[in-house]
């Protein structure tokens, strides 16, 4: 029997979070989003969450077994987190054959090829959202009319795909704004699954009370949005309309979503702050200052790339001893 | 009050906290270490087949950062020889076959103690080491080095770690032992005040202590929050007079000395009687024992007489601890005997045993959080692995208390104690020389 006793260093006990649990709650709180989204845009939505989430599923593993020889770790759930974060920030008629190119990008190009999970420097969905705008621009732009607008529109379809602005597009160049009703629910163009501001928030909340994530990251982002957009008003100082800018495009499931992304933001307070700021500020001036409607992928793409010298200069105070350099 | 950041909230399983303590009586044979404390080993005193009796000298050395040993039993020495315990390399040890009458040995008596000097050399002639857990001899802790002025003796009885009601006992069972101790220390040490820190979990301890300080005041009770790990030294001294003890430095260098609640009671009952340190309670508990409990053991009984005592197991243990399940050490028999500073035995299931599977970091920051000692744990483990140990140094790995909450609360399970365990060893051999 004495043979048999384990041996292992301390502590002899673990806490039940576990990084499949943490993917898990993720899937779950994405779900009133994913909802939402085959609501407004119907099915095509759904076959485009589908189809994201089975390839980049597919994408892990082959790509770890045959091309990286490594173990298998699908069950960590974290290639189904990415694929259905991908399929929520693609535009709903987007050809699948090119929804399944970003999760090659995603799976293969960014997580893999620097290590899996934990290695990559920038967040996979947004990565391979940034790479269809560059090589699919014109369909990454198309956006479909949500259900609500035109009951008679066949939603389900593809090939009625209108080019519909949405509520950032119509912003910048000019069109009837949606009201501030519709872009709460989410009854707006956009990708599928950033337009409903409340489903996004419950899920927002619900991770909140799993712990998954904290705070900072979401309310600092928003509120670095809310208050920019403010003071960078159209018309001159604190001429804008912080609400409308909260609401519209990809702010809430970035802030929310993307930004926390475990991986690619820093392990500090202070650094945190720093980050979900940066994020704010950027996403702002990408919005008012360049030509393109949208400033949350590329924001939080850079703040992504900065986190290993965020993380360099905030190393905490130990306990008791002065902070190090 | 002030509360250190981060620690966890393991569940606390403080099953055998009702349960009075029941005293084991004399095994078929006690094996006793001459390593019981941090610092130089004893030489055996006896040699086989002399006799010895209860409080007896068996081991000793001249050195002063070490603890006398006597034995807990009457009866025949049977061998003096290296045995390999917990840590891998052999000890020396001393068996004794007791003859099971415990006759007292004729030396023991009251010590006489009319000045500072005199109440250490007690101290250190009754074998005292710390038995909250790292068994530093007590009266060096005494004996704070020159230069430092301490003005607060702090009382540990917080007793942090899930499972363990050893401490908690002593404060409802021996509650003016311990206040009859810390007035001994108080008088004889100089220092001015003690305060006695306890987690709020345990409000009944509270109360009979604050009942037992009313009128007495040098003495103060303070509740504490339960957190864990509340009761370490550092967090401990922060808690209660809002010093932090800097790095690599002692308690003494912020004014404080640390006892343990059950060192202090018994620093009373030595002056009392003169009888040394050869029993302890220890807390035996965990999902393979039948009958958990707070057990009243004499030094040196082997482990397995000690859970046979307790009803044996309800099923095969998987893992066998001794200490809490936070900072315990895993044993790989039990032959090994109980030692001074135990005070607690736990025997897990298979089930709970199984060490999980160890996946990539996936950077969740939870480590940070959970760190009472401001570290970065996950960058420690990953340079570590990595053999960057200076880096690793930079980072201030040797400021690691080992409390475990990193791994405790890790979802990827890494074994981040164990390899900044590693790293630290490193950095010690290398800069020893
Ligand atoms: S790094 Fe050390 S001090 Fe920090 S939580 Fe881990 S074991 Fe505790
Ligand atoms: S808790 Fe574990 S997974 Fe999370 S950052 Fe620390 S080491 Fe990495």
């Amino acid at each position: 029997m004495e043979n048999r006793l384990y041996m292992s260093s301390s502590p002899h006990i673990r806490s039940d979070a576990s990084t499949s649990k943490i993917m898990l709650d993720v899937l779950i709180s994405l779900v009133p989003a994913s909802v939402a989204g085959v609501y407004f845009f119907g099915l095509d939505a759904a076959l485009m969450i589908v189809v994201c989430i089975v390839s980049c599923v597919a994408f892990e593993y082959l790509s770890r077994r045959f091309l990286f020889k490594r173990s298998n770790t699908i069950s960590d759930l974290s290639a189904a987190v990415t694929g259905l974060l991908l399929a929520l920030n693609l535009p709903p008629a987007l050809p699948k054959w090119m929804a399944i190119v970003g999760s090659f990008f995603a799976i293969v190009v960014i997580k893999q090829l620097f290590g899996g999970i934990g290695q990559n420097f920038v967040n996979p969905a947004l990565g391979a959202r940034v790479f269809l705008l560059v090589a699919y621009g014109t369909k990454m732009t198309q956006w479909t009319m949500p259900r609500g607008f035109n009951e008679a529109v066949a939603i389900t379809s593809a090939t009625d795909a209108l080019t519909f602005a949405t509520p950032l597009g119509a912003l910048k160049e000019g069109g009837e704004l949606p009201g501030y009703l519709d872009m709460f629910l989410g009854n707006i163009g956009g990708s599928i699954g950033e337009t409903s501001a409340l489903a996004l928030i419950i899920g927002g909340i619900y991770l909140l009370i799993r712990k998954v994530i904290t705070w900072e990251i979401p309310v600092i982002y928003i509120g670095t949005v809310a208050i920019m957009s403010w003071v960078l008003g159209p018309g001159g100082f604190l001429t804008g309309d912080p609400l409308y800018h909260v609401l519209a495009g990809g702010l809430m499931i970035g802030a929310i979503f993307m930004a926390t992304d475990y991986t690619t933001s820093p392990m500090t307070k202070k650094g945190v702050i720093i980050y979900a700021a940066g994020c704010g500020l950027l996403t702002v001036l990408f919005r008012m200052y360049t030509n393109m409607p949208e400033g949350v992928s590329y924001a939080i793409l850079l703040m992504n790339t900065a986190v290993p010298l965020i993380d360099r200069f905030t190393v905490p105070r130990p306990f008791g001893g002065d902070a190090h350099a | 009050m002030k509360l250190f950041k981060g620690g966890v909230h393991p569940p606390q399983q403080k099953n055998t906290a009702g349960m009075a303590t029941v005293a084991m009586g004399v095994p078929s044979v006690v094996v006793i270490p001459m390593v019981q404390h941090l610092g130089a080993p004893c030489q055996p005193k006896v040699s086989k087949g002399d006799t010895v009796k209860v409080g007896q000298l068996i081991g000793d050395t001249d050195a002063y950062v070490s603890a006398p040993i006597h034995s807990s039993v009457s009866g025949t020495v049977t061998r003096v020889e290296p045995m390999v315990l917990t840590g891998g390399k052999p000890v020396m040890c001393v068996e004794i076959k007791p003859d099971g009458l415990q006759e007292v040995f004729e030396g023991v008596k009251p010590p006489v103690v009319d000045s500072r000097e005199s109440f250490l050399a007690a101290v250190r002639a009754s074998g005292l080491t710390g038995l909250g857990g790292a068994g530093f001899p007590a009266h060096v802790k005494l004996n704070p080095p020159k230069g430092t002025t301490v003005d607060t003796l702090i009382i540990n009885a917080s007793e942090c770690e899930p499972y363990i009601t050893s401490d908690y006992r002593e404060c409802i069972e021996n509650t003016d032992g311990i206040i009859e101790g810390i007035l001994h220390v108080l008088k004889w040490t100089g220092i001015g005040k003690a305060m006695i820190g306890i987690e709020d979990n345990k409000p009944e301890a509270i109360k009979v202590l604050s009942k037992a300080v009313s009128g007495i005041p040098s003495i103060t009770v303070h509740p504490l929050h339960t957190r864990y790990p509340q009761g370490a030294e550092k967090t401990l001294i922060y808690a209660l007079t809002g010093r932090q003890v800097p790095s690599g430095k002692l308690p003494a260098d912020v004014g404080c000395i640390v006892m343990n609640v059950v060192s202090v009671a018994f620093v009373a009952s030595y002056l009392k009687t003169g009888m040394p340190l050869i029993k302890k309670r220890v807390t035996v508990d965990g999902s393979a024992v039948k009958n958990p409990q707070n057990v009243e053991v004499l030094i040196g009984t082997p482990l397995k007489e000690v859970f046979d005592f307790c009803g044996g197991f309800k099923s095969e243990p998987g893992k066998v601890i001794m200490g809490g399940p936070m900072m315990g050490v895993s044993l790989f028999s039990l032959d090994l005997p109980v030692l001074k500073l135990n005070n607690a035995l736990l025997a897990f299931d298979e089930d709970e045993s199984r060490i999980p599977e160890e996946t990539a970091c996936i950077r969740c920051s939870r480590c940070v959080r959970a760190c009472p000692m401001g570290l970065l744990p996950f960058e420690l483990d990953r340079l570590v692995n990595a053999k960057k140990y200076e880096e690793a140094q930079k980072l201030h790995i040797l400021d690691c208390i080992e409390c475990g909450c990193c791994t405790y609360t890790c979802p990827a399970r890494r074994l981040m104690v164990q390899t900044i365990r590693i790293g630290k060893d490193f950095i010690r051999r290398n800069t020893k020389k």
